[in-house]
């Protein structure tokens, strides 16, 4: 049986990793290669590398730091932030990365999906939602890393969700930004309603706190993954401890 | 020395990095002569199998690699093409193992299969390799009497396969952690 993966996110600005409230006084936590050794050597299934400088200043950073990555762990990772075309794409994809998550630019430019389906492969191709709950419906937002670039696309989620698997995604990442930061669950109401719909793999993000939390994702809304970031940074939630839990729990992970 | 063959796909570093993790010799191979100068070869494989095959012919390596007698290892769509046909884009492959790709249809399946999956061998040389690799396959082929390591979703499909000197596996061995380590092992141990 496919098992259910667990996938530690790491922020990376110049080439460290950091942590920062709001995109602002981002304190360095660490090198990447280290904390994805360290991840790998837990027993995480895959990786996700949000770069945020290139999301945010749309500027060519370096992407040396991808390669290296590549060079000192042999699980997949997957890259986000500031992938607007094939061509940056293509520079990540061959500095070793296994997949580029693509999340505003896919909004912009919805042709971009289908445009990487079909050079890199659908298994590549990763489409990242925030999706904000407005009490009455669930819109998706883009440009979420500052409260002044966001904004509501004019999408409801199912329809966003319906829309990116038929122009060719081969995995989304819906971020439940109601959840984001609070640790108190993932959203499991509408990662299982979006899951009704979503025929490719589905990865729940935010609101990740406790170990428990995993289990009831996988249970009560069958999604295919779940991210984590700062249980995992923070020492909250051990890697090795969490998929301990899990197979205690019955659900099939990889140990 | 291993030759690795450029197949255009992203994978290549990935697989090559396995290789240097491993202390292995290998050359990216563009040229003839390079392949006949290796002890065995590698084709790693992402996307479709319409890209592999358009790579080989352009390198004019199709009938170097039918025609060689040393180990080959077949790395997802590099696998596949070992195959007689592959229903993605109805491409004719290599032929050197009966059968035809095809895509999962199970209505019930998340499409891509993706993430990590447990793979039961029944090969003498590889029964320690037993456990978890990492796969990402829209397309798959049936269990026929090449079938040496087996997976199951929705239905269960061949996830290692063996004629002769062709080795292949739908998985990713180059990004299969320690079990990937340990296949790659075995692979070469062939050599």
């Amino acid at each position: 049986m496919l098992t259910k993966r667990i996938i530690p996110c790491l922020d990376v600005k110049n080439g460290k990793v950091v942590k920062g409230v709001q995109f602002k006084n981002h304190r360095i936590i660490g090198d990447p290669i280290k904390l994805a050794a360290k991840y790998s050597e837990e027993n995480a299934d895959e990786l996700v590398f949000y770069d945020i400088y290139s999301s945010v200043e749309s500027k060519s950073v370096s992407l040396s730091w991808i390669n290296e990555i590549a060079q000192n762990i042999n699980i997949p990772f997957c890259v986000a932030g500031g992938i607007k075309n094939i061509k940056k794409a293509k520079e990540v994809l061959y500095m070793g990365a296994d997949k580029v998550s693509i999340n505003t630019p896919a909004v912009e430019n919805p042709k971009l999906i289908s445009e990487l389906a079909k050079t890199f492969g659908s298994q590549c191709v990763v489409i990242g939602i925030d999706s904000y709950f407005d009490q009455t419906n669930y819109i998706v937002h883009a440009k979420t890393g500052s409260t002044k670039s966001r904004y509501e696309i004019g999408k409801n989620t199912l329809d966003w969700v319906r829309e990116v698997q038929d122009r060719g995604a081969g995995e989304i990442v819906l971020n439940c930004m109601n959840r984001d930061g609070i640790k108190e669950g993932y959203d499991i109401d509408q990662l299982a309603m979006i899951r009704e719909v979503c025929k490719v793999p589905l990865i729940a993000s935010g609101g990740a706190g406790k170990k428990e939390h995993f289990k009831k994702v996988f249970e009560n809304s069958n999604v295919d993954g779940a991210l984590a970031a700062s249980v995992f940074h923070d020492n909250k939630i051990s890697i090795s401890e969490l998929k301990s839990y899990l197979i205690d729990q019955k659900i099939e992970v990889r140990k | 020395m291993i030759a690795v063959i450029d197949c255009g796909g992203a994978n290549l570093r990935s697989v090559s990095y396995a290789l240097e993790y491993l202390n292995i010799k290998y050359q990216i191979c563009i040229n003839k002569e390079q392949i006949k100068n290796s002890n065995g070869i590698i084709i790693p494989g992402v996307g479709a199998a319409k890209n592999v095959m358009n790579n080989l012919k352009k390198y004019d390596f199709i009938n170097t690699i039918k025609e060689y007698k040393k180990p080959v290892l077949g790395i997802c769509v590099g696998m596949q093409i070992f195959y007689e046909f592959s229903e993605e884009e109805n491409e004719k492959c290599l032929g050197l193992i009966p059968g035809k790709i095809k895509k999962f249809s199970n209505n019930n399946l998340t499409i891509p299969h993706m993430g990590w999956n447990k793979v039961i061998f029944n090969d003498d040389s590889f029964d320690e390799c037993n456990g978890y690799y990492y796969f990402a396959n829209s397309y798959y082929a049936d269990v026929n009497k090449y079938t040496f390591g087996k997976c199951t979703y929705g239905s269960t499909f061949s996830a290692f396969v063996r004629k002769d000197n062709f080795f292949g596996v739908q998985f990713h061995p180059e990004k299969s952690s320690k079990n990937g380590s340990k296949f790659l092992m075995q692979f070469l141990k062939q050599l």
